[in-house]
């Protein structure tokens, strides 16, 4: 006996636990385990002249997608990405060619619609090469928009995107929205550098004192902070005022102006050891230097060949910054024990 | 918004081209535009090595050495010896947003 081929059946609204969720998502929590089952859906009503999108089984994806389809009637052919985004899948290769093709397949979606259309979102072209899709299924792949909020233009459009929908943006508040990941994905490490700078500032010949640590902790505690809150929110957010092309150079000098201020604005500086204070100099502004590099990952315009050229180049300033804070460290502490 | 400048490894023959069109309908920074009837390569500083052009030219007039422009890929590959992947998955955390 024939069967029919299966789809489920799913609306465009988002409820309250589709908001929460994406909440969740932009807070880091959920985002690495937020799944739909890959397959084919139908939006609204489709008969087999409607269109067929095709998207990530991430489900904010999946989320945006249908929130953007509001009012009309649709396919939508979730492939499995593990996971992951449209964009990101398609750059590490779960989101290719095969994938698409074998998920064509297995939902027999030839057998659904009576055209032999696909819209398939832009930032998918990284793994799907669309000539190889359309000799192996018989589907034309039509990319749509960079972004799903564009597709209702797009369609009464006869599926043609105008440049400004084929262009990528990467204002400041497409930048605010990845801040908070990036501060906790940084702030995990807080409690150990925490304990570190409790134990160093506490430290004497006699073991650690735990008057010393707190008093002499505090500014250090702060400090860490601060380098977090430049490395991860100032530098991010104020990405394209802040000089020079290297995202190490960018966040090396928020952490020094803020490191800077800090010691000098709060008056702590005259009461350090001046090692002390050469160390936190050079540790502080190298840790948003670090992190303001590590967001090169979240950007849309970073190249490999870029990346690999800057780790290249900064890699020994990291390196000599942390030895030099380690012993400058090592001579505060000979001076505070008085043994040179 | 432009990153360092002279890295990419984007080339383009403009002979084998035949204007399809594919290039500058994927390229995120309009790093390709249509002219005439054949595609011409603009700033190159703007490509990111998204590799999108390169899939989808069926006539291999373009080439580009592809991959993901994240420091934590990169380092994370240099420490496992292995070639540069994806640091987000399995659970940890990571680039992707």
């Amino acid at each position: 006996m024939l069967t029919l081929p299966s789809f489920s059946r799913v609306a465009s609204d988002w409820s309250f636990e589709d908001r929460w969720g994406a909440v969740r998502c932009r807070l880091g929590g959920l985002r690495m385990r937020y799944q739909v089952s890959p397959g084919l859906y139908a939006l609204g009503n489709p008969d087999s002249d409607s269109p067929v999108f095709v998207t990530a089984n991430y489900k904010l994806s999946f989320d945006i997608l249908r929130g953007a389809l509001r009012n009309s009637d649709g396919w939508i052919l979730v492939l499995d990405t593990k996971g992951i985004n449209v964009w990101c899948a398609a750059g590490e290769g779960t989101l290719d060619s095969e994938e698409l093709i074998s998920r064509i397949e297995k939902t027999r979606l030839a057998e659904i619609v009576r055209h032999r259309t696909l819209v398939v979102p832009q930032l998918a072209a990284p793994g799907v090469r669309s000539h190889l899709v359309e000799q192996r299924t018989g589907f034309h792949v039509r990319f749509g928009p960079v972004y799903a909020r564009d597709l209702p233009a797009y369609l009464s459009n006869g599926y043609s995107a105008s440049a400004q929908m084929r262009r990528i943006r990467f204002g400041i508040g497409d930048r605010l929205v990845l801040t908070p990941m990036e501060l906790s994905q940084w702030l995990m490490y807080y409690p150990a550098f925490v304990l570190t700078a409790f134990i160093i500032a506490g430290l004497t010949p006699k073991g650690v004192l735990f008057r010393a640590a707190w008093t002499g902790g505090i500014p250090l505690f702060l400090l860490g902070l601060i380098s977090i809150f430049c490395g991860c929110f100032l530098t991010p957010l104020l990405l394209p005022f802040i000089p020079f092309r290297a995202f190490s150079l960018k966040g090396w000098s928020v952490g020094l102006l803020s490191t800077a201020a800090f010691l000098q604005g709060a008056g702590i500086s005259p009461r350090l050891d001046p090692f002390l204070v050469a160390a936190c100099c050079l540790f502080f502004p190298a840790a948003s230097a670090f992190m303001a590099l590590n967001f090169t990952g979240a950007t849309p315009f970073t190249s490999l060949s870029g990346v690999k050229k800057e780790i290249r180049l900064s890699l020994p300033f990291f390196v000599a910054a942390l030895v030099l804070s380690v012993a400058a460290v090592v001579f505060s502490k000979l001076r505070q024990w008085s043994l040179i | 918004m432009r990153y360092l400048l002279n890295v990419v490894t984007l080339s383009f023959e403009a002979e084998k081209c035949t204007g399809c069109g594919r290039c500058w309908e994927v390229c995120p920074h309009g790093v390709f535009v249509s002219e005439g009837k054949k595609a011409r390569l603009t700033d190159r500083d703007l490509c990111m090595e998204c590799g999108a052009c390169a899939a989808n030219c069926q006539y291999g007039a373009i080439q580009v050495r592809s991959g993901v422009g994240c420091a934590a890929t990169i380092l994370k590959g240099a420490l496992d010896g292995a070639e540069p992947s994806c640091a987000c998955g399995g659970g940890t955390p990571g680039c992707c947003s």
